[in-house]
């Protein structure tokens, strides 16, 4: 097999904040804590995770728009941690983000045309404006919009139409990687398919590699290669998505997976209903964190924390019970 | 079988809550906008009715003109009727409105922290709700928030009836807002995107507790989605909007096994389904194109002839639909669906 494109080992994000009194003892949050993945060529990893799992950080990390506290980022086969400013600014051309609300991430005071260039400007991509202008014109309708959106301002296009705008401009750069954060949660449904038919397309024509974040189970099912659950800042799963999806073993991704509705009336599935909410990540439970809410969980579990461990070809899991 | 508006007459009992040809408009700069149009439904004791739509579908004005809750001065209810057990509410004074909503009409919202005080507590709040519309005294109504929390399954609660809503959780601040929709006993729930935002292990909670509920009390639930896979779960009939106007209405087996309206037909597409995958190979959704029609702009004719693949240029493009009865009260708005289904007409 060849090299991954991001290869990720032991990342850590820990964020400090102020205790409750001035003086009481600085408290860590541990938003994601111990990351190890790979993403090939061509690949949709997804991370899913409910609020809290520190799927998003996660994500902001891999791109260091917060610097990780520690562990390896590998891109390409080059350490991207140790790039200085200079170099880490030629690297983000081949590393693209589309976020999630398309109404916050497009500038209103510029037209779609300069939004989408300003990148290929900043990284010296193409020969001239006119170049620039004839690239744009090619991006606005390799996403499904006319040319002449480009004189427009993003205030004139609807909420699908803003995120093609946003894909548009992720793409104008050629990127080898695209970092998709949520870029389908806040659309409606009509328009939702639209956009995954579109990032379907995209991935099949360019060969683009992708990190891909959702909680949407069903999304996350349709698009993605490879699956990994996130719970309080780990990875509790990881593998290729039909077999995650057909064969879940952490009981977390079990619950998760029983807890999505089915649109078919009477198909409900034996639901394993979770107990309580997802602990603050400022006091994690000890061994592993998933063990205050999990029905299977035995008093080994509040000792060890239980590493991932390989139950199938290109299948791990962090369970003591089921690793 | 269906009288003219639509309404089942074969269902058991005379319903709860009936509305018919309800009209909501709102002033705005541009002029009159016409944000619900002509909806009629009923809904009986012990069901759910879930009420399917998108952006501009005019499903959250029709729940908050139920309510009484249009924003003054700039929405009004244009014409229709809204009978609470027969008693019209459409006209009623404010304060006799206020008593109708809590005493017999309850609603919860989407995002429970902003219909929540900040500075009471939660059990303060329970029990001002039971104040207002009980004549009991505040010893008995706090006893009586407890007893709501419990029921609402909130643990500890007599501890957390002193809590303050920022420090709940967003699925415990929905139990807590449940919790004062349920404390008169209401004989209707309306439901507004309840789970929407909340995480789907809470919302398989939330969901499973409104089921356990009405199992009890026999209320009757409107419950407002974007959702098919929560229609799926909760609703026994289902009312789909488009433009502000209902183009569908079925039972929820039918609607998913026949859907007659190209648009649900669209809608279902556009929903992966589980086993479905794009990886190679793999069919791609079968989305609809083109945008949600701005209220302001509406197309002529089915405000969705635009986007629709069976579209006829004359059929669709002119004249509004009727509301038909495909069969067993299954009522559908479109020009086509005979052709669609391939029934003789």
């Amino acid at each position: 097999m060849t090299a991954p494109l991001l290869s990720v080992r032991d990342l850590c994000t820990h964020f400090p904040i102020r205790g409750a009194t001035p003086f009481s003892a600085r408290k860590i949050v541990r938003a994601v804590d111990g990351l190890t993945f790979d993403v090939h060529r061509g690949q949709i990893l997804s991370l899913v995770g409910e609020s809290g799992s520190g799927k998003t950080t996660a994500g902001r990390s891999i791109l260091r728009l917060i610097e990780p506290t520690s562990g390896e980022i590998t891109f390409d086969g080059a350490d991207f941690r140790a790039l200085g400013a200079g170099d880490l600014r030629r690297a983000r051309r081949r590393m693209q983000i589309i976020f999630q609300d398309p109404f916050a991430s497009l500038n209103p005071r510029m037209n779609v045309g300069r939004i989408i260039a300003e990148g290929m400007k900043l990284h010296a991509i193409g020969d001239g404006a006119r170049d620039r202008r004839d690239r744009v014109a090619m991006m606005l309708e390799r996403v499904g919009l006319s040319a002449d959106a480009m004189t427009r301002y993003p205030h004139e296009f609807s909420g699908g139409q803003r995120q093609r705008i946003g894909i548009a401009r992720a793409l104008a750069v050629a990127p080898d990687f695209i970092l998709a954060d949520e870029p389908v949660s806040a659309l409606d449904v009509s328009i939702q398919a639209q956009v995954l038919n579109l990032l379907q397309d995209l991935r099949a024509d360019l060969g683009l590699t992708m990190i891909f974040i959702a909680h949407d189970l069903s999304v996350v099912e349709y698009l993605s290669d490879r699956v990994a659950v996130m719970y309080l800042g780990r990875i509790m799963e990881i593998a290729d998505a039909a077999d995650l999806y057909a064969r879940p073993t952490h009981p977390y991704t079990e619950a998760l997976l029983s807890a999505a509705p089915i649109p078919e009336p009477g198909a409900r599935r034996a639901r394993i209903l979770l107990k309580g909410e997802t602990p603050s990540p400022v006091a994690p439970p000890s061994g592993c964190v998933f063990r205050t809410r999990c029905p299977i969980a035995g008093p080994e579990c509040a000792q060890t924390v239980p590493g991932l461990r390989q139950v199938a070809p290109g299948h791990r899991v962090a369970c003591l019970k089921r690793g | 079988m269906t009288d003219a508006t639509g309404n089942l007459s074969h269902s058991p009992g005379t319903p709860v809550l009936e509305v018919r040809d309800l009209v909501t408009e709102f002033t705005t700069d541009e002029g009159r906008l016409r944000a619900v149009d002509g909806v009629s439904f009923a809904l009986h004791a012990g069901q759910t009715l879930a009420v399917v739509g998108e952006s501009g579908s005019g499903k959250s004005v029709t729940s908050l003109s139920v309510m009484g809750l249009l924003p003054a001065r700039i929405g009004r209810i244009a014409s229709g009727s809204i009978r609470l057990d027969g008693r019209e509410l459409t006209g009623l004074p404010e304060r006799a409105m206020r008593r109708v909503r809590g005493d017999d009409i309850a609603m919860i919202f989407q995002e429970p922290m902003t219909s929540l005080t900040p500075v009471y507590t939660v059990g303060d709040q329970i029990a001002e709700a039971i104040l207002t519309h009980r004549d009991i005294g505040r010893r008995a109504a706090r006893a009586r928030a407890i007893e709501l929390l419990d029921q609402v399954g909130i643990p500890e609660p007599a501890l957390r009836a002193r809590a303050y809503p920022h420090q709940l959780s967003g699925g415990m601040r929905q139990r807590v807002m449940i919790a004062i929709a349920l404390s008169c006993d209401p004989r209707v729930l309306i439901a507004d995107e309840p789970t929407t935002g909340l995480d789907v292990t809470i919302q398989a909670q939330i969901l499973d507790l409104l089921r356990r509920l009405q199992r009890d009390s026999g209320m009757a639930i409107l419950f407002i989605t974007h959702d098919l896979g929560v229609v799926a779960e909760i609703a026994d009939r289902v009312l789909v909007m488009y433009a502000g106007r209902k183009v569908e209405e079925a039972g929820v087996e039918a609607l998913f096994a026949t859907p007659r309206m190209p648009y649900t037909v669209g809608l279902m597409g556009s929903t992966p389904r589980p086993g479905a995958s794009a990886r190679p190979g793999a069919a791609r959704l079968r989305a609809i194109r083109g945008n949600i029609p701005s209220p302001r702009k509406l197309p002529p004719g089915c405000a969705f002839h635009p986007r629709c693949d069976h579209m006829h240029e004359g059929v669709c493009t002119t004249a509004l639909p009727p509301l038909e009865d495909a069969g067993d009260g299954h009522l559908v708005r479109c020009a086509r669906w005979r052709d669609i289904a391939g029934v003789p007409s």
